[in-house]
């Protein structure tokens, strides 16, 4: 089970919970199964399949190039934060 | 862990491109001639907020040597969708729209429409022909004022705020209740311009094969390839975008301005078309970084341990939305091991230039705030102010609000290098007169870094050199520093490598030269490409030697007794299977964020409210410096670019969002007269993610001047600033106020 951390403005999603804990090989089959154990998330952190606007994915720390399709496994954290670039 | 013993990292090699720079030869997108060149000249708003009700070109149409006429009429109007193409996610109507301006203008300097004519002079003095109508609107300049109640509404809807980001972890509220010191302050920063010194320029032709070829000052070829595609409704492949030599960018060279407007006037014209920016156009029409508003509240017990922080951060956007703020929450408690944390973070639109990044885009706010209330607690507790940071510093393990735990970071490391130097404990000396005061401050910082994809091909020469060429554009050296590790894994001088930045025709997608990337993520797609170079020769040499095990190390390939220099080897290429090339593409993760710190000393006027900067340290967590040259270099330019945020720089707004101090004689930038020689330390803690240990130093240098030298100067004069820049009238302003 990925350890993911539900972004501050959608833990009302979550019954106020930081961290659930999620089955899934990829981040996508994370959020997939979030979904389900969260309906209220459905479409806040993945819409038409696709991370929704500003988004990015950071994956035991490190932002992932991969996004959905980023590998996990059961020790494996996941956050959702902000896109950034850079100057 | 053991150091790595290097031939080529670390060594201080002269820059490739060195001699066109200093002969003067290099080629700037403004210096581009080509046969039949036709020249542009643009119009620009001259409200910062109107509806445009009529836009007449007919007389400009008709001005002797005008060959065309553009607005925004002009682009196909393709259905709107959002897109990233390398700024970020946006609509393309806004991309469109910031490019020329349809319906409505948004702020002053918006362009509007455009003019291609035989000679820059007929193409100004036609432009001043294009009848303009505006119905002006009342406009909004800071994005406190954008978020109150009644405020004028850029692009409708019910508000300003176009995004709310926010953090929380552990209970803030709760946790401020054991607090033995808790600071809160509201600061504010003025709107600032990354201040390059090359303005935009951009030169188009499109062709009559329909393939459109773009020469321009860019930080991302492949962004304007992209955006210009998007916006002219071409496949990607109709459009080559060659990047000239940059003068600087800092972020504001990744937006794109002049390219799709040049397209559209060479398409009507048949011909090339030349557009260049003006100061003033670079001031009014390209992306500032935003000015702010900040509230930071930080508890710590008696021990100096931070138990709780909050930030409101309030960042202008400009006139369209995705503004640095996120980017700024992120960063405002980063260097802190803090464990309840509240973070509200509002992007806001306004009546000026759409933002754009700027070297550690919103970092460098939220550091003056945080940085400068710890300051406060550490006079508080009497603690000295570095020893309060080391107390609470980050290191790897240490979790961020937003959510991920650092992986190996060097903010400790950074702390105990400016304890360590001898700055730190030298005398201030004496004021230079009686109406001056001395002081000394401190600060860190924190930028992320970035990865983002990047390609390399580096073709083997017979006689033993070898040519490189990349996408990314050359900011500060990079030529060099990458080419510098492919020579490290080939085993040979740098200067045998010739590294060439190429067309997006010729090498594969490469990101943005930003986000302090290029030295670590195209250097990596150079390791990786210099790897295969090494792969494909120990093959032919094992051809050569009738066997399966070749070695190479040190620039000498060796099976049993038999050995071959790379040149030998080289020299053998034709007979043992032609050229070989090499090449690598990637999209790293594991950027490595670099924290770095400032001691400043500074003297005040009492008298004057004028602030010298005596003397200034810069201390950096590089990773590992592949030259150590040009991270120094990038250390002293995002130093030199802090203090002129702290002490002068910022856009003077009319009341009607007019800016009125559009030159580089009004907008006071520091100049060589204004500084002291910055000294540098560079810190390295290996990234462990990169070939190398690289991390990206062309950011977070910038995050920590402004506040340390705000906390120099209330450690002068025994007053805070709370506003961004602390120009004399401001200074002297908040000593009569103590007076």
């Amino acid at each position: 089970m990925a350890h993911v951390h539900i972004p501050a403005l959608l833990r009302a999603a979550t019954a106020g919970r930081e961290w659930v804990e999620a089955p899934g090989a990829t981040v996508g089959e994370v959020v997939a199964a979030l979904e389900v154990l969260c309906p209220e998330l459905q479409g806040r952190l993945v819409c038409d399949g696709r991370l929704v606007r500003g988004m990015a994915i950071a994956v035991d720390g490190e932002i992932s190039a991969m996004g959905l399709l980023e590998p996990v496994d059961g020790e494996t954290e996941v956050q959702f934060i902000t896109a950034i670039s850079g100057g | 862990m053991s150091t790595p013993s290097y031939n080529v990292i670390g060594t201080r090699p002269p820059r490739h491109d060195g001699a066109d720079k200093v002969t003067g030869r290099a080629i700037y997108a403004a210096d581009f001639q080509m046969n039949g060149l036709l020249h542009g000249a643009m119009v620009r708003s001259t409200h910062a907020h109107a509806i445009l009700k009529r836009v007449d070109t007919t007389k400009a149409a008709a001005f002797p040597g005008v060959v065309a006429v553009v607005t925004a009429d002009d682009f196909p109007q393709t259905p709107d969708r959002i897109v990233d193409l390398g700024e970020g996610e946006t609509p393309v109507s806004h991309l469109r729209g910031n490019v020329l301006a349809k319906g409505k203008v948004l702020y002053q300097g918006h362009a509007i429409a455009a003019v291609a004519a035989t000679s820059l002079q007929a193409a100004e003095q036609a432009a001043k022909l294009i009848e303009v109508e505006y119905e002006p609107l009342p406009c909004v300049l800071t994005a406190v004022e954008a978020m109150a109640d009644g405020a004028p509404l850029l692009h409708g809807g019910d508000t300003n705020v176009t995004a709310h980001v926010h953090h929380a972890m552990g209970d803030s509220d709760a946790a401020f209740a054991g607090a033995a010191v808790l600071i809160e302050r509201e600061f504010t920063t003025a709107t600032v311009h990354q201040g390059y010194i090359e303005p935009h320029a951009a030169t188009v032709l499109w062709n009559n094969d329909g393939r459109v070829n773009v020469w321009c000052s860019t930080q991302g070829s492949f962004v304007v390839r992209d955006v210009v595609s998007c916006l002219l409704d071409l496949p990607v492949s109709q459009v080559r975008v060659t990047p000239t030599e940059i003068g600087g960018g800092f972020g504001g060279k990744i937006p794109v301005y002049l390219e799709p407007v040049a397209a559209l006037l060479s398409k009507k014209s048949g011909r090339p078309v030349k557009l260049v920016m003006s100061r003033r156009d670079v001031f009014e029409g390209s992306g500032p970084t935003p000015g702010s508003m900040m509230r930071v509240k930080i508890g710590a017990d008696a021990d100096g341990k931070f138990i709780a922080a909050q930030a409101f951060l309030a960042y202008e956007a400009g006139a369209y939305a995705g503004g640095m703020v996120g980017a700024g929450a992120m960063c405002v408690f980063a260097a802190y091991d803090i464990a309840n944390q509240t973070i509200d973070g509002y992007d806001v639109l306004v009546n000026k230039p759409s933002t754009a990044a700027y070297r550690a885009p919103g970092a460098p706010n939220a550091a003056f705030a945080t940085e400068s209330v710890v300051d406060e607690i550490a006079r508080e507790l009497k603690m000295d102010p570095l020893e309060l940071r080391l107390r609470n510093a980050s290191r790897e393990g240490t979790r961020r609000a937003d959510g991920p735990k650092f992986r190996r970071v060097g903010c400790v490391e950074v702390i105990e290098a400016m304890q360590a130097h001898p700055h730190y404990s030298a005398p201030l000396g004496e004021p230079s007169h009686a109406e001056a005061k001395r002081g000394r401050g401190v600060a860190i910082g924190y930028w992320f870094n970035i990865g983002l994809p990047s390609s390399c091909v580096i073709s083997v020469n017979a006689d033993g050199t070898a040519n490189l060429i990349e996408g990314s554009t050359d900011i500060g050296g990079t030529r060099t520093s990458i080419a510098m590790q492919a020579a490290e894994v080939m085993g040979i001088p740098v200067d045998q490598i010739q590294p060439t930045v190429v067309d997006t025709d010729t090498i594969g997608y490469t990101g943005v030269t930003g986000g302090s990337r290029t030295t670590y993520a195209t250097g990596w797609a150079a390791h990786d490409a210099a790897q295969d170079v090494i792969r494909q020769m120990k093959l032919r040499a094992a051809k050569l030697w009738q066997t399966e095990a070749v070695d190479f190390a040190d620039g000498v390939f060796r099976a049993g007794e038999r050995a071959m220099t790379f040149a030998e080897l080289a020299g053998k290429m034709s007979e043992t299977g032609g050229p070989v090339v090499g090449q690598a593409s990637v999209n790293p993760r594991g950027a490595g964020g670099s924290f770095a710190g400032v001691i400043v000393d500074v003297e005040v006027d009492t008298g004057t409210g004028k602030t010298t900067v005596l003397r200034f340290t810069a201390v950096q967590d590089a990773g590992r410096a592949i030259h150590p040259s040009y991270v120094e270099g990038q250390m002293q330019g995002g130093s030199v670019q802090g203090i002129g945020w702290a002490l002068n720089e910022e856009y003077w707004m009319n009341p009607e969002g007019r800016m009125m101090n559009a030159s580089l004689l009004d907008y006071r930038m520091p100049t060589i007269l204004d500084v002291p020689m910055i000294d540098t330390q560079i810190v390295e803690v290996p990234n462990p993610a990169h070939p190398f240990g690289v991390r990206g130093v062309g950011e977070a240098n910038i995050v920590s001047p402004p506040a340390g030298i705000a906390n120099a100067i209330r450690d002068a004069i025994g007053v805070r600033l709370y506003h961004l820049p602390m120009n004399p009238p401001a200074v002297a302003a908040a000593i009569g106020g103590q007076k």
